[in-house]
């Protein structure tokens, strides 16, 4: 996976990052979250770029507040200037800028959220069935017979539902440069959206620790171009049975 | 008698009364400063062990594809690394150095039950070390501190590793909760006359929001892991789906406990911050109030959050967002905190000592890990970062530096209290900044690992993803990190023996603890403090003489009576909660070697259990009650003693009185027990509402009206216990009302056992005669839980029962001393609640439900 790409058509307003992030971006691998291959991922990319350079000025200034309050020379203050003083930074610091960043965040945060729920707009998605064992993926397509085994294909620009389930213990789905993670869980089917917007090939894991061989679940993604891939799932389904 | 002319303290008379005893029977001794530091060096071993575990992990992950440790022996270490420093290190640490220094700074003598903080530090001391245990043998735990099942059930985990966390955690916890108890008494009850709330130091306020956190807080676990352990021991489903349980009770039991024990370990740190911080800056804290009101909101914003652990599991997304805002909502009262403190240095003069460095870094590193928290609570970014390096990174960034930093601030700060020695700065900057590099140098760029997707809890990684040279450096810093560790541990040593003699208060704090002869005196005060200010020391009083009391030269009355121990008693005052007025004396038990014996006999119960030798288990179970009841029949024989001291001071001994510390300790053990019942309440409504394959009998296995008489006559006993309590009031009250007659308080709190035994035997007829099936399905097995444990607290109640009517009978207990009564008193109305909850619960639940439909 090499650079990333510019902001796609969902991009939002926030998405448009600097493209210093992007260089940086550019050097990880192919299992990165800050690389994204589809909308969603690239929504939480874009969204951790700017809490990062929100937090990393609100660390500063507390920073050089403290460094400069140990160094500087007292001065003389009534108790009425300094009571005041002390509501000023408890009001100030304590509660309006915690209440704003909270507000601001929650703002662009939660329809971010609600935008990677599976939802009734749009093309129909295609359905695609992740089911976890101690310690691999059993993938399944719709009217395929045949499963397969660490290997996750899906068409580009298209949405996917992965409905995941498991066979045992709780494991978790998660592709980073598409998107979020769902824990597949005994006795349950939940379900995420995920969408690739470029082709290649990307890199899966289970996320929830599941035992001894955790470290080796991985899945192989291939986000494929839509006819490429519809011709490779049309084979599959006019296939034989084994 | 003759105390009211002695004019200067018999130090001889309290050295002999309080002193601890040496030698082998050292172990008897229940003395708070011994325990507190006993906590903190046992806390330190379990420290060292987890940390070298760390270390091993990190040389594993240096390398891609590194064959340093299999995975199996990579699942024991982060398991037992996560385990130890959470349940071995972080919380009994802070809670030894609160134990050390709580009566101290509140101006007491002890704490309120010093023989229950002996019992609770054997538990730990046991429970820890059979955790330990297990990695001699290969045998630890290796499911992830959170356990989460099925992974860790029989199923699964079919090894004795997972029963190794549960059983000793659940044992180290009970000292967690009985050192809570034991705080939260002690603060509202016993603090220096004249210490008013409002002017109890901040510490006190952490420590006592700390306390309840943890009594209300640690037991949903010890439930999940009761019920964990019932289904990997005796086969009930409670979390298995095919059977009608669900694993995600689990988390919930698991997280109910888990999130508040992060501000359960970063409050008392904060508190250490506040105290040591307007030290230095040489001036009060700014806004006192608005601190106290910051802290308590933590504590209850702190329950209502444990859902952001479980972001990925399935739940609504309105659900998410509701949680999602609490979760940031927990930024208010910490930045409130943080402002404050920072206003306090702006205001002050601070003077750049040691532990001020140290309260740098904690600055730096808990600042930095509260942002990222911020982050993780917003649902979208938490989907992509959880269970990956990112969130590995921000738990230590918000640990280390909400708790480590300021421990080891405090450590600097209380050393020549420890030692009488002082700390100095040369090699304790070394050992600073080694730490604090190797720290950020680890974990910064871990939240770089996490970010290029690497997930938590794998033993190895494949070359070319991009994470080799962020771990590489983690991995090297985490060793610069060791080091600074060690440097600081040497000098902390080097100076603890051989620092320059500590000057009185060295660091002209405020706070009473430097108003004593360092190290301390076991009874602390020769003469105790009559408080006027908030800031005692800043306030005229004199320093370090161990005099503190004789604020204008003269001791108060009640510091007089107390200045001797001829009687052999150890006392100490009790104030009332809210305005620190004093309304009694408390007397204290000393040295015993009952605490020891009871924590062997549970240490015997859990290795019984762990070996699956039933009887052994049994036959410990039994000599642990038997010793028990043993203990408390003891505590009260001083009271032979005290005839002739029924009043001093103007003051009552606490037996005489109706609400002794006893009466709070059963009240907050009520608290914890009640949390532990809601829980089980709280996991049958979960169960039948959410889990996927629920199975209800066709017909109701319990019969209603056998319930309803088994709650009937348990309210009755409650009733008459309320009623003796109130009747010996009156005759308190009215000197000529012979209510209070010990043949007719026998006779009557013979009824109370008399109707508590006939209910208990018609419960454990309903248990036996019910077609419950518990290892069939959850219904049945939460159901049959719950059974037992009311059964087991009305057998308790007998218990106690028997032995008030055999106290009346001796005349330990009576018009004379009627404490004890009232203390059983609430122990009959919890139970009586707790059956009609269950009757709600288990019954008429049901029967509505069915008749909705």
């Amino acid at each position: 996976m090499s650079a990333a790409r510019s902001p796609g058509r969902q991009g939002l307003l926030v998405a448009r990052i600097p493209g210093v992030f992007a260089l940086l971006a550019g050097c990880s691998g192919p299992q990165s979250m800050i690389d994204p291959a589809g909308p969603a991922a690239q929504a939480v990319a874009a969204l951790w770029w700017w809490m990062a350079g929100f937090s990393a000025i609100v660390l500063a200034l507390v920073c050089a507040i403290w460094l400069y309050a140990m160094r500087r020379a007292p001065r003389g203050r009534t108790p009425q200037q300094e009571r005041r003083i002390a509501s000023r930074w408890i009001i100030g610091g304590g509660i309006v800028l915690p209440m704003t960043s909270i507000i601001v965040l929650l703002a662009f945060g939660i329809p971010i959220g609600q935008r990677l729920l599976p939802g009734d707009t749009g093309p129909e998605p295609l359905r695609i069935e992740a089911i976890a064992h101690q310690w691999w993926w059993e993938i399944r397509y719709p009217g395929v017979e045949e499963s397969f085994v660490n290997e996750f294909r899906l068409p580009v620009d298209r949405p996917v539902d992965v409905h995941a389930s498991s066979r045992d213990v709780i494991h978790s789905f998660w592709i980073p440069s598409l998107g979020g993670k769902i824990d597949a869980i005994p006795g349950r089917i939940h379900v995420i959206r995920l969408e690739a917007t470029k082709a290649g090939r990307l890199r899966g894991a289970c996320a929830e620790f599941c035992g001894l061989e955790h470290a080796r679940m991985t899945l192989d993604v291939h986000a494929m171009p839509t006819d490429e891939f519809d011709r490779w799932l049309g084979e599959r389904q006019g296939t034989v049975r084994p | 008698m003759t105390t009211a002319h002695v004019e200067s303290p018999d130090r001889a008379s309290l050295e002999a009364v309080w002193a601890n005893p040496r030698g082998w029977r050292w172990a008897s001794s229940v003395n708070h400063s011994a325990l507190g530091l006993r906590f903190m060096v046992t806390g330190l071993f379990f420290f060292l062990i987890a940390g070298v575990l760390a270390m091993l992990l990190r040389a594993q992950l240096a390398r891609p594809e590194a064959e340093f440790m299999g995975p199996a022996a990579y699942n024991q270490a982060f398991t037992m690394h996560g385990t130890m420093m959470m349940f071995l290190f972080a919380v009994p640490m802070l809670e030894g150095l609160a134990v050390y220094l709580i009566p101290k700074m509140l101006g007491a003598r002890d704490l309120a039950f010093p023989r229950l903080s002996a019992f609770g530090y054997w538990c730990y001391l046991f429970g820890g070390l059979i955790i330990t245990a297990s990695l001699l043998f290969d045998l630890a735990p290796d499911t992830g501190w959170f356990m989460y099942t099925p992974l860790s059930s029989d199923v699964y985990s079919p090894g004795v590793n997972a029963d190794f966390w549960l059983l000793g955690i659940t044992f180290a916890e009970i000292a967690a909760v009985a050192a809570g108890v034991e705080l939260i008494v002690s603060i509202l009850r016993m603090r220096a006359p004249g210490m008013s709330l409002d002017r109890m130091p901040l510490f006190g306020w952490y420590i006592l929001v700390t306390a309840l956190m943890i009594v209300i807080g640690f037991p949903p676990l010890i439930l999940g892991s009761i019920l964990l352990e019932l289904e990997r021991a005796a086969g009930m489903p409670f979390f298995d789906v095919a059977r009608g349980g669900d694993p995600l009770l689990w988390q919930h039991l698991f997280w109910l406990f888990g999130h508040p024990e992060v501000y359960i370990i970063f409050l008392p740190a904060a508190g250490i911050v506040s105290t040591v911080l307007p030290v230095f800056a040489r001036r009060p804290l700014v806004g006192y109030r608005w601190a106290v009101i910051a802290v308590v909101t933590t504590g209850f914003i702190s329950f209502g959050l444990w859902v952001h652990h479980m972001f990925t599991v399935g739940i609504p997304h309105l659900a998410l967002a509701f949680f999602s805002a609490a979760s940031m909502l927990i930024a208010v009262p910490t930045g409130i905190q943080l402002f404050a403190w920072l206003a306090t240095l702006w205001l002050g003069r601070p003077v750049p000592r040691l532990p001020m460095l140290w309260l740098f870094g904690f600055v730096v590193i808990f600042v930095a890990g509260g942002l990222t928290g911020v982050m993780l609570a917003l649902v979208p970014f938490n989907w992509q970062v959880h269970d990956t390096h990112f969130v590995v990174a921000h738990m230590h960034y918000v640990l280390v530096g909400g708790m480590l930093f300021p421990l080891i601030a405090g450590l600097y700060y209380w050393m020549p209290h420890f030692s009488g020695r002082m700390p100095s700065d040369r090699l304790g900057r070394w050992g600073f900044w080694l730490t604090f590099i190797g720290f950020n140098g680890t974990f910064l760029i871990m939240h770089w690992t996490g970010l290029l997707g690497m997930p938590r809890r794998v033993h190895t990684y494949a070359a070319g993803m991009g994470w080799d040279l962020p771990n590489l450096l983690s991995s090297i810093f985490g060793f610069v990190m060791a080091a600074g560790i060690v440097v600081v541990l040497i000098d902390y040593l080097l100076h603890a023996r051989r620092g320059e003699r500590a000057p009185a208060n060295p660091w002209r704090a405020d706070t009473l603890e430097w108003a004593m002869p360092m190290p301390p005196p076991p009874f602390n005060f020769a003469v105790l403090p009559q408080v006027e200010s908030r800031h005692p020391l800043w306030q005229g009083m004199p320093e370090a003489s161990g005099d503190a009391g004789m604020a204008d030269g003269q001791p108060t009355a009640l510091a007089r009576r107390l200045m001797h121990a001829r009687h052999g008693r150890r006392e100490t005052p009790g104030v009332d909660p809210v305005s620190g007025l004093a309304r009694e004396i408390i007397m204290l038990p000393g040295s015993s070697w009952l605490p020891l014996l009871a924590a062997l006999g549970l240490a015997g119960v859990c290795l019984g259990l762990l070996s699956k030798s039933w009887l052994v288990a049994v036959a410990a179970l039994l000599a642990s009650v038997g010793l028990l009841l043993r203990w408390s029949w003891e505590n009260g024989l001083a009271m032979d003693t005290m005839e002739a001291a029924s009043q001093a001071a103007g003051l009552p001994l606490h037996p005489r009185t109706f609400d002794g510390p006893g009466r709070w300790g059963m009240g907050f053990t009520l608290l914890a027990d009640s949390a532990l019942y809601l829980s089980l309440v709280f996991g049958w409504l979960y169960l039948w509402t959410a889990a996927p394959h629920w199975i209800g009998p066709e017909q109701p296995p319990l019969s209603l009206a056998a319930l309803v008489a088994i709650g009937v006559l348990v309210a009755f006993s409650a009733l008459q216990q309320g009623r003796i309590v109130s009747s010996l009031r009156r005759a308190r009250d009215m000197p000529g009302d012979t209510s209070g007659d010990a043949r007719a308080l026998a006779r009557q709190a013979g009824i109370v056992l008399l109707a508590g035994l006939l209910a208990s035997g018609g419960l454990l007829a309903v248990l036996a005669t019910a077609p419950l099936e518990p290892t069939r399905n959850a219904h049945d097995a939460v159901m049959f839980v719950m059974l037992v444990y009311l059964l087991s607290h009305m057998g308790l109640g007998c218990l106690l029962s028997i032995l008030q009517v055999l106290r009346v009978r001796r005349r330990l207990v009576g018009r004379h001393a009627p404490y004890e009564l009232a203390v059983l008193a609430p122990w009959w109305r919890f139970t009586a609640g707790a059956v009609w909850i269950g009757i709600a619960a288990l019954v008429l639940a049901p029967m509505g439900f069915e008749g909705l439909r």
